[in-house]
């Protein structure tokens, strides 16, 4: 090895706390670039292929009741590769110790064999015997969380007989992958729950022998998929078709996709900011560091090493820092990216998981630490090669302060000298003090818009649960009942309060654009549930046209005063064109509103709600549960505090996580930046910190030359963060929002106090590191040597 | 840079040269045009207070400083004509340096600092060889930090030596030592002059040094004052302090 080399490793080696400040840094820039696009494509990838495996259907085309037969048609149209029938109906699963009844979807599997489509990964247990009418498999999610397994039997009403069956198996579905209880965003395992039985059995139970209630296609490679959706709409319209759609709209995908969708614009966003904070203070560092070496890389040169020589040696110093934290931040990417794999297998229900991350995702993260640290190396370098070597091997000449401002009498009456000391080379080197004071205002911008995207998820919640969302019960109907139901709710013991809604499920369109949802029809002076705006004020509801969400508006790029069509999926399907009159500042899912009159009048079934919200007394809830469950025609019953508690769910494990990794990368990072500050304003200062020391400064008044520096950089710093962070965290807010939720990017006084505190205690903690250093300082040493 | 014959009578040779620093009107004047011939192979002293232009002098001719005028000479190569690579060549070939702070790098051992030159100089003695040659051969395996200042300037001429350069310059190489130390070091440098036949100047405050020099040159306030020759030189260990 030569002695370069070998300089190289014990520098390193005395350099260590710094270098691994420093790696760390941009270890975690890395890291989260690595887990998040490993993440995405992973859950991408694995989606497509479970997809594969178990066949999904292209398009689901829902009837009333068609005849077998009619399947041989429908695979007759161009750009079929397969049809599958089925039957696919509601039923209510009672179970024990709960007083409400759980939604569930009952879905036929052919008597004999595979079925072409749709196919189920059974996960425990064995297939359903054909022969026994009485043997399901029950979706595995539901299953877990009841406690319910293979052996144990589970009783349901469907079409309004009880029946009680045998779970033979515990399943899981691609077209089932994300189950929101009726009438809610969120999904959550324990409310919502799906029966494989055998065709013959489910038909018995649907009146539907040798007939089915759903055709489910898929396509050849060259289909459109419109082509066909009209085609299949065509042939089943004689059996009551409520209209085909395609895989876009199926409930599971389309949120799946939305996940993915919304981890995707995170991964793009989110990751490039922390890497650009990190390589910003890699620059910094390493350009500091490098001015450090100065006079050893005058005496390389005086030896007649040339720059080549010099630079190389000197690049492979920066290199290992670089490239090791580099390479460290992806394994750290793969290892956490691995441990969410885990989490989003289970959460998304995936049979399997493979974790993979594309090499651009390695390959970014690598060289924009190279770049940014040979950069920060380079212009140093070359600013010391401007020097002959007689002048670079000499401590630089004392700085010029003869041009800073000569402190007036009210300085020189305040400040004693250590204070002026301190200034003057704040002023002086105005270039590095900026630097130093963005660095850790970058530092800090990042904890501040992480802990104020932490904020505004919490803000979502509260705004939906307790000012739009003011009911303790949400009641749905299995299909509309007459407007006397409200009546019936009302006369419910402990029932305080009741306010109908009408929902009706519809394709929304403007332009080009189209969103398959509900509109929601609301009664005129709504309480319980109410659209608000920005202000949290109400929005009042309109008979002459709808209110959308800012989400929804978004998705259709609509505004008020356009007119939007709805081509609702429901009864006779009628296609409405109406105004769009209001926006509403809706967090949580995408909605229409309607007033209710209005919505039923253009429905032309007036006096029809299809359910209501509820505020209860609290200590009857029980009775009341168990009353709901047996009125006639509820499908549904939710509770806030439930719903409440799927959607913080889906926001802790779902795309929202990430926030959580964030905020611990954005508070480690804050604390790289203002320790290596500290670090190297020490180094920079360890002659005249002795020289101060050596003519009988105490160590107090040495530290304070020192530390007063750091804090004033510090606490410009603070007001930059700010700044800084508000922009960051606009950008953070809108990469985590989805079209389940959306983050306001609402400025959080309490996150930016956080992050300011953050900073100061790492500025306090760093100082404390430094000081001890200088407390331990070898005087004579220090002067004597030339470094 | 081409290959140069180092043969000729006259080693360095400058002509009206001259360095400032800084401009007008802070700028200081280190030289102010020295006319100056040394022979090859001679040990010569410069002598003169502080800020007198020796160093600065010392620094141009030995390529780590360009100067603002006049011309300077090593044989037949023109230093003040060549670029910062052919300096740097000029530097590797030929020049050793020893400095008053030693200028060790602390993260290498002795042997290591030695090899630090012969690595890249084309026609080196082994480290371990100008280690001997310093008397040092038995500490090559310490570090900077574990040596006794004269030491680590032994250290620091044995660098300056195992390139077997044709010119060494040191820069008060005495100056942060004691009298024994200081003696020593001067041996070693008058072995260094005899054994290799270098060229060596040697920058100095202490006036008795100059006993032991071929020639000695007096500088004050950028120019030189005065060239004495000895005629006969005194071994170091004769020297005052």
């Amino acid at each position: 090895m030569s002695p370069l080399d070998r300089k190289l490793m014990r520098d390193l080696w005395r350099m260590k706390g710094q270098a691994i400040a420093i790696a760390l840094v941009i270890a975690l820039g890395v890291l989260m670039q690595v887990m998040m696009d490993g993440l995405v494509n992973s859950l991408d990838e694995t989606r497509q292929a479970y997809y594969e495996r178990y066949r999904l259907a292209d398009v689901f085309a829902p009837v009333k009741r068609a005849p077998e037969q009619v399947s041989r048609e429908l695979a007759g149209v161009p750009g079929v590769a397969s049809v599958e029938t089925r039957v696919n109906g509601g039923a209510l699963v009672d179970l024990p110790g709960r007083a409400a009844p759980v939604r569930a979807q009952a879905v036929s599997l052919p008597d004999f064999g595979a079925p072409r489509l749709n196919d189920v990964y059974l996960a425990e247990g064995r297939r359903i015997d054909p022969a026994r009418h009485d043997e399901i498999l029950l979706l595995q999610g539901f299953a877990r969380a009841h406690d319910l397994g293979p052996g144990d039997t589970l009783s349901a009403t469907m079409n309004g007989a009880r029946r009680r069956f045998e779970i033979v198996g515990l399943a899981e579905a691609p077209e089932f992958v994300y189950t929101p209880a009726p009438g809610e965003l969120a999904p959550d395992d324990s409310r919502f729950a799906v029966i494989w039985m055998s065709e013959t059995a489910l038909q018995a139970a649907f009146d539907l022998d040798g007939a089915f209630n759903e055709a489910l296609v898929s396509l050849t490679r060259q289909a459109r998929v419109e082509a066909v959706l009209d085609a299949v709409d065509r042939i089943l319209a004689p059996y009551g078709s409520t209209g085909a759609y395609g895989l876009d709209d199926q409930m599971s995908n389309r949120f799946l996709s939305e996940e993915i969708s919304g981890l995707r614009v995170t991964s793009a966003s989110v990751p490039p900011v922390f890497l650009a904070v990190s390589a910003f203070l890699l620059y910094i560092v390493i350009s500091r560091m490098i001015q450090q070496e100065r006079e050893e890389i005058g005496l390389l040169k005086a030896f007649g090493y040339s720059s080549l020589e010099v630079s190389a040696h000197y690049f492979k110093l920066v290199m290992v820092i670089a490239v090791g934290g580099a390479l460290l931040g992806c394994a750290g990417g793969v290892a956490t990216g691995r441990s969410f794999a885990g989490i989003y297998q289970q959460y998304y229900k995936f049979p399997f998981f493979v974790f993979k991350v594309d090499p651009p995702a390695f390959a970014i993260g690598v060289s924009v630490s190279i770049l940014s640290a040979a950069a920060g190396g380079a212009i140093v370098l070359r600013r010391v090669f401007a020097l002959t070597p007689a002048v670079a091997m000499r401590p630089p000449a004392p700085a010029d302060y003869s041009r800073t401002v000569r402190f007036g009498g009210w300085v020189k009456r305040h400040l004693d000298q250590p204070s002026r000391m301190v200034l003057r080379r704040l002023i002086r080197q105005p270039w590095r003090t900026f630097a130093a004071v963005i660095g850790i205002g970058a530092g800090m911008a990042v904890a501040a818009s992480s802990l104020n995207l932490l904020a505004g998820f919490n803000r979502v919640l509260a705004q939906n649960f307790t000012l739009i969302d003011r009911s303790d019960v949400t009641v749905t109907f299995i299909e509309p009942l007459s407007a006397r139901t409200v009546y019936d709710l009302g006369a419910v013991d402990g029932v305080i309060e009741v306010e109908p809604v009408r929902g009706v499920p519809a394709v929304l369109r403007h332009d080009r654009h189209s969103h398959r949802g509900e509109l929601s029809g609301l009664v005129a002076a709504p309480r319980l549930y109410r659209p608000v705006n920005r202000q949290m004020d109400d929005v009042r509801m309109r008979g002459d046209g709808v209110i959308l969400s800012t989400a929804l508006a978004d998705i259709l790029e609509i505004r008020p005063g356009d007119r939007l069509v709805v081509d609702v999926r429901e009864g006779r399907q009628p296609v409405l064109d109406l105004p769009v009159v209001a926006i509403a500042d809706t967090l949580i899912g995408a909605p229409a509103y309607i007033e209710l009159e209005a919505l039923n009048r253009a429905l032309k079934e007036p006096g029809r709600i299809s359910g209501a919200y509820l505020r209860i007394d609290k200590a009857r809830s029980e009775a009341i549960y168990e009353t709901l469950k047996d009125m006639p025609g509820v499908a549904g019953v939710s509770l806030k505090a439930e719903s409440r508690a799927a959607v913080e769910e889906i926001m802790d494990e779902g795309a929202g996580s990430m926030r959580f990794v964030m905020t611990v990368v954005a508070f480690v990072i804050t604390f790289g930046i203002v320790y290596n500050s500290a670090r190297i304003a020490y180094a920079e200062r360890a002659r005249d910190l002795a020289s101060l020391r050596v003519i009988g400064f105490t160590r107090a008044e040495a530290a304070f030359v020192l530390l007063g520096e750091l804090g004033i950089i510090t606490v410009l710093a603070l007001p930059v963060g700010v700044a800084m962070g508000w922009g960051v965290a606009q950008l953070l807010a809108a990469g985590f929002s989805t079209e389940l939720y959306q983050i306001p990017g609402a400025f959080v006084p309490s996150a930016f106090g956080g992050a300011a505190l953050a900073v100061l205690g790492a500025a306090v903690f760093s100082g404390w590191l430094v000081r001890r250093d200088l407390d331990r300082i070898d005087m004579v040493s220090a002067l004597k040597t030339r470094e | 840079m081409r290959q140069i014959s180092t043969d000729g009578p006259v080693a360095f040779r400058t002509e009206g040269l001259t360095k400032v620093y800084g401009s007008e009107p802070a700028a200081v004047h280190a030289l102010r045009g020295v006319d100056l011939e040394i022979p090859k192979g001679e040990l010569v002293v410069l002598l003169g207070p502080s800020g007198s232009g020796k160093s600065t002098l010392l620094n141009i001719i030995g390529g780590l400083d360009r100067a603002s005028g006049g011309h300077a000479w090593y044989h037949g190569l023109e230093l003040t004509a060549l670029s910062d690579a052919q300096l740097t060549q000029y530097r590797r070939r030929h020049v050793g340096f020893v400095f008053q702070f030693y200028n060790l790098m602390a993260s290498l051992t002795a042997r290591e600092n030695v090899e630090l030159v012969t690595e890249i100089a084309p026609d080196p003695m082994p480290a371990d060889a100008a280690l001997e040659l310093v008397g040092l051969g038995a500490r090559a395996g310490h570090f900077p930090s574990e040596m006794s200042g004269g030491e680590q300037q032994r250290v620091a001429i044995a660098r300056a030596v195992a390139k077997q350069p044709t010119a060494l310059f040191c820069d008060e190489p005495t100056g942060a030592l004691d009298s024994t130390t200081g003696r020593a070091v001067l041996r070693v440098l008058c072995d260094v002059n005899a054994r290799l036949g270098a060229t060596v100047l040697i920058i100095t405050h202490n006036a008795a040094t100059a006993g032991m020099a071929d020639r000695v040159i007096h500088f004050a306030d950028g120019r030189i004052r005065e060239v004495v020759e000895n005629r006969e030189r005194k071994a170091p260990e004769e020297i005052a302090w």
